[in-house]
């Protein structure tokens, strides 16, 4: 048996005044402090990779196989100044801009006919169900044959691959915007492109940012894939073509340079741009989930 | 006593309304009728499943009715329109992408009632009246519920519509706060006069002195006219 729980007494507080609060300030110590930055914590995790690399590069000795980090960074930074990496991004980026905005603006026709019949929607799911899964990439010899040795076979392809991601995200985006919101929208008489345009597009903009990253990543690795392939129109290729370029001139840390600035792109773009992008939108709406 | 009384701002005249779900063919209302007249606070009470949501979706015109007709001002409802603004209970009617300025003000401009500069004032008018000037700039979901119920209010209000329909605006806040709400509600019907449809299932809500004119629609699926009864409850 246990006994049963003590009498309480009752009573009633003052309230200390808002104004009377003292503040509690509590230091963090400087380790905390540090380690508590991520970026901090990142760069550590780079250091040590970067020295291991280095460590690792300096015990084999053949920079044909592995050159060091130091190397390979200088002939980064070297290439860089000369412009060479730059124009050549600069080659890639135009080509992955072109096929981006096209298949975009595909994805949103493709959504939006979806959106207004029934066999639209039928059109699209069949038509992503069957493409979505198949790899860009796959299609490049296809693209050459029809469309010649050149840009616009790699817009084909990046087009395909940045499509079907986006309308699918979009499409679904769109059929899970809330009753209440539709008839918020129809409520003010909109309809059309205004409903669309003011009601749907935004109400699902946390799904088509997801469908934008995607397509983004898919498109930038196919597009390096595909000028891997092949890459050059009138003499200047882009990054896929610079690597494959320099390993056949055996140019190691030029390989190792093109892929840097392979990753350094996906990276600003991915973190940067569309983190801005969401902290300006989903994040300052609360959408996010 | 007037002699002949004033003809009405809506007229619900033998609506039968039905809706499809996958197995069944749903018969929400039978055969009802009302009227609500100039500045009348119309109550539909109901339990659940009775069909009065359903009723006050086909006075806003997202529904048709299969028999009967539904009037405003004489002229039949056939779809959504900013003549007749709905007060929803759930609370992402408001658009989360607005500030609560933007949201009353999009409602304006959207409809085309009124751009730029005069819709802001009119917006910040109504702003005031629910006691949100303070909040204007803020987006909706750093608010509670209470206060995004508010500006839906607001925001119907500010369109200044021949009829306001409100769902149960206050259903999904807490007893506290809804009965504070629903006197303010009461407040503002007394300042502006405004017309307005409202359903509810609660009896405090709907049958206290908060909200007088009561009809009820009772005997649910389908759900038909059962009574109507004027309130005189202490003002």
């Amino acid at each position: 048996m246990t006994s049963p729980p003590p009498l309480r007494p009752e009573y009633v507080r003052d309230q200390v005044d808002e104004h009377d609060f003292g503040v509690v300030n509590k230091p963090l110590t400087a380790w905390e402090r540090i380690y508590g930055n991520s970026l901090v914590r990142r760069a550590f995790i780079l250091f040590v990779l970067a020295a291991a690399w280095q460590g690792y590069a300096t015990h084999l000795d053949n920079s044909l196989v592995l050159p060091t980090f130091t190397e390979t960074f200088r002939s980064f930074v070297s290439r860089i100044i000369s412009g060479e990496l730059l124009i050549k991004s600069w080659v890639s980026i135009k080509v992955l801009l072109m096929g981006y905005g096209i298949g975009l603006s595909l994805a949103l026709v493709f959504t939006i006919l979806a959106m207004a019949s029934r066999l639209g929607n039928d059109l699209l799911e069949t038509l992503t169900a069957m493409l979505n899964p198949l790899p860009a990439i796959a299609l490049l010899p296809l693209a050459l044959i029809w469309l010649g040795l050149g840009n616009p076979s790699i817009v084909f392809v990046l087009v395909h691959a940045v499509m079907w991601p986006i309308a699918l995200n979009t499409h679904s985006g769109f059929l899970g915007v809330s009753g209440t919101m539709r008839m918020v929208g129809r409520n003010y008489g909109l309809s059309g492109v205004r409903y669309v345009s003011q009601i749907l597009i935004p109400a699902a903009f946390p799904h088509i940012l997801a469908g934008l990253k995607i397509g983004w990543a898919f498109a930038w690795r196919t597009l390096i894939a595909a000028e891997l392939v092949f890459g050059t129109t009138s003499g200047s290729g882009g990054l896929g073509w610079f690597i494959y370029e320099n390993k056949n001139l055996l140019d190691i840390p030029a390989v190792f340079s093109g892929l840097f600035t392979v990753i350094i792109i996906g990276l600003l773009v991915e973190n940067l741009v569309f983190r801005i992008i969401e902290r300006r939108t989903i994040r300052k709406w609360g959408m996010h989930s | 006593m007037s002699v002949s009384p004033p003809k009405p701002l809506l007229q619900v005249q033998g609506v039968t309304l039905q809706y499809k779900t996958r197995e069944h063919l749903v018969t929400a209302t039978y055969r009802v009728s009302f009227d609500v007249h100039l500045a009348d606070r119309f109550v539909l009470l109901g339990p659940s499943g009775c069909g009065k949501s359903t009723l006050l979706k086909a006075v806003g015109g997202y529904l048709n009715p299969v028999e009967g007709d539904i009037r405003l001002k004489g002229v039949d409802v056939t779809r959504p329109g900013p003549d007749r603004v709905m007060v929803f209970q759930e609370f992402d009617q408001l658009l989360p992408w607005k500030t609560v300025k933007q949201n009353v003000m999009f409602a304006l401009e959207a409809s085309g009632r009124l751009r730029g500069a005069v819709a802001a004032d009119r917006a910040m008018a109504y702003i005031e009246k629910v006691n949100l000037t303070r909040f204007a700039d803020r987006f909706p979901h750093t608010l509670s519920g209470g206060m995004k119920q508010r500006v839906a209010i607001a925001r119907g209000m500010a369109m200044e519509p021949d009829i306001l329909l409100m769902d149960e605006p206050f259903a999904a806040l807490d007893a506290l706060t809804r009965r504070k709400m629903q006197d303010e509600l009461l407040q503002l019907w007394e300042e502006t006069r405004f017309t307005v449809l409202f359903v509810t299932h609660s009896i405090p809500e709907g049958g206290t002195h908060r909200q007088p004119d009561p009809a009820a629609l009772a005997a649910p699926r389908p759900g038909q006219g059962r009574a109507e009864q004027r309130r005189r409850g202490p003002r």
